[in-house]
């Protein structure tokens, strides 16, 4: 049983971390094939879980203008426009007056704000995440079709490659994925963290002393620290709602369903059906990100039915769990012990600044 | 950490590590007093909602499962609805600008009511026409208008257009013309 | 088409997701590629203002290659009946029908009218709602002729048995050959060179809808209320019906003409109308002169000899004034009729609003829930309006715009609005929320829905039901000792609503007052359970006919919830649906002439033989025990006279009308007309817009010039506006709300890559939309959803914007419908929102005097004058006259220039 702990397949991480009697793992499987971008997710946690408005900046990246998850958006609904076409869609701009794809311009202009955004990211795991602009400019298989600014010409004249005839305006609501093996939970030097009975991973907020070892330790970028009190938040997968037979807030409001809670096993079906039948529609480029417990965080919890490359969605094409190598395990589970030694005096600091409602 | 170090969970990541305020969370809407049958009000599809009260305050509304229509889902504008009715953006009181004032100042409602009252009388008054040029018989007023009634109820929008019609006003209008 | 479903309806739209999970293929058409597009399988691109042709090429497609489904329309629509001879039609004058007033900018429509009706029929006294007499005043008449006075069956039609048909719908004069030569031109090269589709799509478009519409299959057609807003507003939706008709799509399971509206109970305000042209019930307000008396109406209402339901009219008007009256209402008195007062025309909000700007005619106004500040066509003429007024009554939920005009609208920027200055009163009365007050909402599909009272509002917080029953009750205190006649309305008035508490001031009963609008005996006060049980004797009393049977047997039919999961596919015992609770109209439909259902998969309602009656899975649309092969004797009238197969039983005739020989002021069929500002000229015709189109022409509500005006060039793009889903409306319930004003934080302009090139626009940059109104900055949104098309020859740009922005809230910006002029649709007196011209240049707009000066020169520069736009008729062989209402205006002459003078009338007097 403890050949798995860190890394790895692991079928019950729920009762590997002293659930003796427990409930089936639940999760989530985000169908983005019938995402309609409304981000009612978004709204919709934040009205349960009284998370605070996170800015009211223009991002204009497409229609997101919340750029990434973080300590003040538990989900986020990414939006990308591409020059490409879906399976058997037919985006319907053959025949008109078109020149060169825009989509360039945008991931320009946006493209420098998300990286400078403080957000996300990790030295753990996978590199500093670029966010929606790498996805833009690199769509897999025509990088020529998105670089630069286009040739002039005026409008009308183009002709063949010039002129932009494909196109699709992807939709993908992200969220925390409740790895089975999760960085966050396996650096936290205070317990803050912790796997559910229900095999998800939350922070406990009266731990939590704002060492943001989480932070880095998180292969998605997702975990975050409030400016205001510096405690780490993210998606509890309501947890709260859960021990009242509840289903999350996000997947309850989703109209189109496209975010399903349910029990991972059974999700897991599911999408592999789901998968199948858009396959046998024609749209070969459809997959799975996160099912397998394989990967380098063990599977997820929350995990998603993609139509391109992670990347595309500001996902991490390999995310892995920074203690899956032994050695550095041992490194970083050191680290985590002096941490915790440090626990007591972070928490001393934080109460005499008054960083703690 | 005795817990941890001696129990199922050895590294202290699960059930060891769970504070009993964590372990004891409920939903909220388990609580609450009441629940009340309701319908969203934003767009007109109609989606059921449920609306959950706690010591007389609202304290979640989220969509009606049982609903042929919206199977308890909701948009982010319905899943905003908590705030909509319980934010700060919301007036408690009645707000009074006399004319060529530069500020809003309180006043009471009956007050207020009372005034209002006058006003439309004066305004059907002014207004009022009992006839055209023809000789036929009009027995209306142009004095006062009205807009509204595609975000009110049924029974509101009959009072207000059986109301304006007894006395005579005409020009009540709402969104369906916009 | 004509919906951004994924958009405005998120919740609804899973139910297109689903269908499309069993296999329905989902065709997008709209000027722009959206949410809705991306979930589509096919987007087709069009020109906004262009949806007449599209539609016209489907139903040319459908009829010159003999696809539509014969038995279905030969059954149950007008296509056999035939038309008088001489109706001259669109293809032999240029695009005008026969009847045309160039003087007045109306038809004479008796030309359209069907051979062998109405051939008997007496005029009554006095003006004709149907045949303009000598009146010299032009706007007035027009409006006098308006179907708008005749209610939910349009115009009456007498002899509606004798009209002579062709069942074969081979005779030259039947309507099924009027409509497939009104459309003969309507081409797929045609539709490409008007819409910009291009035409090997349109015909993709075409063959599906056509191979999915059979016995077996229904399609069915979405569209948003945007569809409304044009100056042929009604004509686009005649057009889908059109085509739904031909194809057997209306009546059938999965078929279908829906119409998403907006807001939460923008149906029920129709239906129980807080509009001014209608009583409740689609019953018309009466109209002066020819309305003088209750007979007058009612025989002008509905004639004797016609088929269907509409003839129980006079009940449900009786029933409603014992409502209303309660024993004030006798026989004697005509239930009170003359108490009500009489409209002779345009009443519609744009006329009331610039009736304010003009002063001295409106004094008050109440908005209830309603922000025209933002939300109304042409927000600056609202906002004027407003300042010139004596007093304003706002109720809503939060402040807003159109309370706080008086100290932040954009006119104080410019001058036109100071409050030193501006003299009218302005009261806001915090509303109470939807969860604060009990009461119905009727949603989209007709379906009234009970939501329960959560908690007590808070402070000065009122629900409109408090508000307006203690402002009727003080006002009947006040005029209770009135010797004046005029007060006899108000006093005779029955306001005994039961109230829930004590006190001067308790809640007024909602339930009570729904009980009454679903009606009751006036001896018993015993509910009645359906129309049906209406009387004109003043033994029941009814709000609102169509309503009636919400609380049968006593028991508020609207609050029925059993879970869908727990009842049958169309979940019956869920709220309750006018009429009688049916879920799809004209369902007879869904079963053939021997009343068995078109195929198994696609039942609904059948002939019960055994039974002797219909019956099915939803309440069947029809009268219960009317065999199908039923043939009526001939003198049989109201529901007793329609035919087995007459589906549309509110119709005079039993049928669905693919021409309408009445009812409509723009003619029998619908006809592709230009947008009132286009940059193309009309392919097909010289009449370039909808010649009976209600222009105002005053100086503060200047045109963009359109073919044959010239300077064209000014105004180059196509703008058109819509929602976004984290908004609503003029965003006084999401601007405010942090958890949407963040996901859309400002406003921006969408153009496509093409024209951010040609303009030198930059995303996320800022530019700003000109047109002769106004000028609205944006951040710039760059994207490829946006495209330009060939529109005959030459590229057309179209650029959108979200409507949702204004000065009050937590994120904050330009009205975008200041762009906006306010012209109309005939029928209705709807504006042209959707679709108007503009400019647009980079960079922030002009501020203050600055701005007034940039807009004066822009129309200069255009040739813009009172009379742009005003000339309605451009049709060869007739007129080309201004309709103007301003004195100065005159003449015919081009290019004169306006000198900066536009608008400043309504500021003068602020």
């Amino acid at each position: 049983m403890t050949g798995n702990r860190l890394s790895g397949p692991l079928d019950d991480p729920a009762g590997d971390a002293g659930h003796a009697e427990h409930p089936p793992r639940v999760g989530f499987f985000t169908d983005t094939s019938v995402c309609i971008g409304c981000k009612a997710c978004e709204v919709a946690c934040k009205e349960w879980n009284a998370v605070p408005e996170d800015g009211l900046d223009m991002l204009g990246m497409s229609y997101d203008n919340t750029g990434s998850l973080g300590a003040n958006s538990w989900r986020h609904v990414a939006f990308i426009e591409q020059p490409r076409s879906t399976g058997r869609q037919d985006p319907g701009f053959l025949g008109l007056p078109t020149g060169p794809t825009g989509t360039g311009l945008m991931a320009d202009a946006v493209g420098p704000r998300l990286r400078a955004s403080e957000r996300g990211g990790s030295e753990l795991g996978t590199g500093p995440l670029d966010g929606p602009k790498a996805a833009a400019e690199q769509p897999v298989g025509q990088p020529a079709e998105d670089l630069g600014m286009p040739a002039f010409s005026r409008p009308g004249d183009a002709t063949g490659p010039e002129s932009r005839t494909d196109f699709r305006w992807l939709m993908a609501s992200d969220v925390c994925k409740h790895c089975t093996h999760a960085g966050c939970l396996d650096v936290c030097p205070t317990g803050a963290l912790f796997r559910t009975e229900f095999g998800t991973v939350v922070v406990q907020q009266n731990i939590c002393n704002g060492c943001g070892y989480c932070v880095s330790g998180c292969p998605y970028g997702v975990i975050d620290r409030r400016p205001d009190d510096g405690r780490a938040q993210k998606c509890t997968l309501c947890y709260d709602r859960l021990h009242g037979g509840l289903e999350p807030a996000c997947a309850k409001a989703c109209p189109t369903d496209s975010i399903q809670f349910g029990e991972l096993d059974e999700l897991r079906e599911r999408a592999d059906r789901r998968l199948a039948q858009l396959h046998d529609l024609g749209v070969g480029e459809a997959r799975l990100y996160g099912n397998d417990p394989n990967d380098g965080v063990g599977g997820d919890g929350a995990f998603f039915l993609l139509l391109d490359e992670p990347e595309v969605y500001g996902l991490p094409p390999d995310p892995v769990v920074p203690t899956r190598d032994a050695p550095s395990m041992w490194r970083r589970a050191g680290a985590a012990a002096a941490a915790f030694a440090l626990a007591g005096v972070g928490a001393f600091v934080s109460s005499a600044i008054g960083g703690r409602r | 950490m005795y817990r941890q170090l001696t129990g199922p969970d050895p590294l202290g990541r699960g059930a060891a590590a769970e504070s009993p305020r964590y372990a004891a969370l409920r939903p909220r809407t388990e609580s609450a007093d009441r629940v009340a049958d309701s319908v969203c009000p934003y767009c007109a599809v109609g989606c059921g909602q449920r609306v959950f009260v706690r010591d007389e305050k609202v304290v979640q509304i989220e969509g009606d499962p049982d609903s042929p229509i919206s199977r308890g889902r909701l948009c982010p504008k319905g899943s905003a609805s908590l705030q909509l009715v319980t934010g700060p953006q919301r007036q408690e009181k009645v707000r009074y600008r006399a004319p060529y004032a530069t500020e809003w100042t309180d006043l009471d409602l009956e007050t207020a009511m009372d005034m209002v009252v006058d006003r439309v009388l004066d305004a059907r008054e002014r207004g009022w026409q009992e006839r055209d040029e023809q000789g036929n018989r009009l027995r209306r007023t142009m004095g006062l208008a009205s807009l509204g009634g595609a975000t009110l109820d049924n029974e509101e929008n009959f009072l207000i257009k059986k109301l304006f019609t007894a006395l005579g006003a005409i020009q009540i209008e709402n969104q369906a013309r916009i | 088409m004509g919906s951004n479903m994924a958009e405005a309806h998120p919740v609804g739209f899973q139910w297109v997701i689903e269908a499309k999970a069993r296999g329905a293929r989902v065709i997008h058409i709209d000027p722009r590629f959206t949410r809705t597009s991306a979930l589509a399988d096919t987007y087709v691109p069009l020109r906004a203002g262009s949806d007449i042709a599209f539609l016209g090429g489907v139903i040319n497609h459908v009829l010159s290659n003999d696809l539509d489904f014969r038995e279905y329309v030969a059954a149950f629509t007008n296509a056999s009946f035939l038309v008088r001879e001489g109706f001259e039609d669109t293809e032999d004058l240029d695009g005008l029908f026969g009847g045309y007033d160039a003087e007045t900018g109306t038809y004479e429509r008796d030309c359209w009218q069907y051979e062998g009706a109405d051939q008997e029929r007496e005029e009554p006294e006095g003006a004709s709602p149907d045949s303009p007499s000598g009146d010299d005043d032009s706007e007035m008449d027009k409006e006098r002729t308006s179907p708008m006075g005749s209610g939910a069956a349009g115009a009456p039609l007498h002899g509606a048995t004798n009209v002579a048909t062709d069942p074969t719908l081979q005779h030259p004069r039947c309507v099924f050959q009027i409509l497939k030569r009104h459309f003969a031109r309507y081409t797929p090269e045609m539709v490409e060179r008007i819409c910009g589709t291009p035409r090997e799509k349109f015909q993709a478009v075409c063959e599906a809808w056509a191979s999915n519409s059979n016995r077996e299959r229904t399609s069915a057609l979405v569209y948003s209320v945007g569809w409304t807003q044009h100056s042929v507003g009604a004509q686009y939706i005649r057009a889908g019906a059109i085509v739904q008709l031909l194809l057997g799509n209306i009546g059938r399971p999965g078929g279908g003409v829906f119409a998403l509206r907006g807001h939460a109970s923008i149906q029920g305000s129709t239906d129980v109308p807080t509009l001014f042209n209608l009583l409740p019930g689609y019953l018309p307000m009466p109209t002066a002169g020819s309305h003088e008396t209750l007979t007058d109406y009612l025989d002008d209402l509905r004639s004797p000899t016609q088929k269907g339901y509409w003839t129980g009219a006079d009940a449900y008007l009786v029933s409603l004034l014992k409502e209303y009256f309660g024993d004030n209402a006798t026989a004697e008195n005509d239930y009170g009729y003359a108490w009500l007062p009489k409209i002779d025309g345009d009443h519609g909000t744009y006329r009331t609003v610039m009736d304010m700007v003009d002063g001295g005619k409106v004094f008050g106004y109440f908005l209830l829930g309603q922000n025209p500040a933002v939300g109304s066509a042409h927000g600056r003429l609202q906002r004027l309006g407003m300042a010139n007024l004596d007093w304003v009554v706002v109720r809503d939920l939060a402040m807003i715009e159109s309370a706080t005009f008086w100290k932040d609208s954009p006119e104080i920027e410019t001058g036109e609005i100071s409050p030193q200055t501006c003299r009218t009163e302005v009261f806001f009365f915090p509303a109470a929320s939807h969860v604060e007050k009990e009461g119905t909402f009727t949603q989209t599909q007709r379906m009234l829905q009970w939501r329960e009272k959560a908690v007590e509002p808070t402070g000065d917080q009122r629900s409109e039901l408090w508000f307006f029953y203690h402002l009727g009750r003080k006002l009947r205190e006040r005029l209770a000792g009135s010797t004046d006649p005029r007060d006899e309305p108000v006093q005779k008035l029955d306001w005994s609503y039961r109230v829930d508490g004590s006190g001067e001031w308790p809640e007024p009963s909602a339930e009570d007052v729904l009980r009454r609008i679903n009606g009751y005996r006036t001896r018993t006060g015993e509910p009645v359970d359906s129309y049906l049980e209406l009387e004109a004797d003043g033994s029941t009393a009814c709000g609102c006919w169509i309503y009636s049977g919400v609380y049968a047997d006593g028991v508020n039919q609207a609050a029925r919830r059993k879970p869908h999961d727990a009842q049958g596919p169309y979940d019956r015992q869920w709220g309750w649906t006018w009429p009688a609770n049916r879920r799809v109209l004209y369902n007879r439909c869904s079963a053939d002439l021997d009343g068995k259902p078109w195929s198994e998969r696609k039942k609904l309602v059948w002939w019960d033989a055994d039974e002797g009656r219909w019956t099915g899975d939803d309440v069947p649309d029809f009268p219960a025990t009317t065999p199908p092969r039923y043939e009526p004797p001939p003198d049989a009238v109201g529901p007793e006279a329609l035919r087995g197969d007459d589906a549309f039983i509110m119709q005079a005739d039993g049928k669905a009308w693919l021409f309408a020989p009445h009812g409509l002021l723009d003619g029998p069929m619908p006809t592709h007309y230009e947008p009132h500002e286009s940059p193309v000229s009309n392919a097909l015709y010289g009449q370039q817009g909808n010649p009976t189109r209600k222009v105002y022409g005053r100086t503060d509500n200047p045109s963009n010039p359109a073919p044959p005006e010239l300077h064209r060039e000014v105004f180059p793009f196509v703008l058109t506006a819509a929602r976004l889903t984290e908004h609503h409306t003029a965003g006084g319930m999401s601007r405010q709300l942090p958890y949407l004003a963040e996901l859309q934080p400002e406003l921006t302009v969408e153009v496509s890559p093409e024209l951010a090139r040609i303009r030198g626009l930059t995303h996320l940059g800022t530019a700003h939309v000109v047109t002769s109104r106004a000028a609205v900055q944006a951040r710039v949104m760059v994207t490829d959803r946006m495209s330009p098309l060939w529109i005959d020859g030459q590229v057309v740009h179209q650029i959108w914007m979200p409507y949702h922005w204004g000065g009050t809230g937590l994120v904050s910006g330009d009205v975008v419908n200041d762009l906006l002029g306010v012209v109309a649709d005939s029928n209705v007196f709807i504006q042209e929102s959707k679709v108007a011209t503009c400019d647009v240049r980079p960079g922030p707009r002009p501020r203050g005097a600055a701005l007034t000066a940039m807009l004066a020169q822009t129309r200069a520069r255009a040739g813009v004058t009172v009379e742009t736009g005003t000339r309605i008729a451009t049709a060869d062989d007739v007129p080309h006259v201004t309709h103007t209402e301003d004195d100065t205006a005159g003449g015919t002459d081009d290019g004169s220039t306006d000198d900066g003078s536009t608008g400043n009338s309504a500021g003068e007097q602020s």
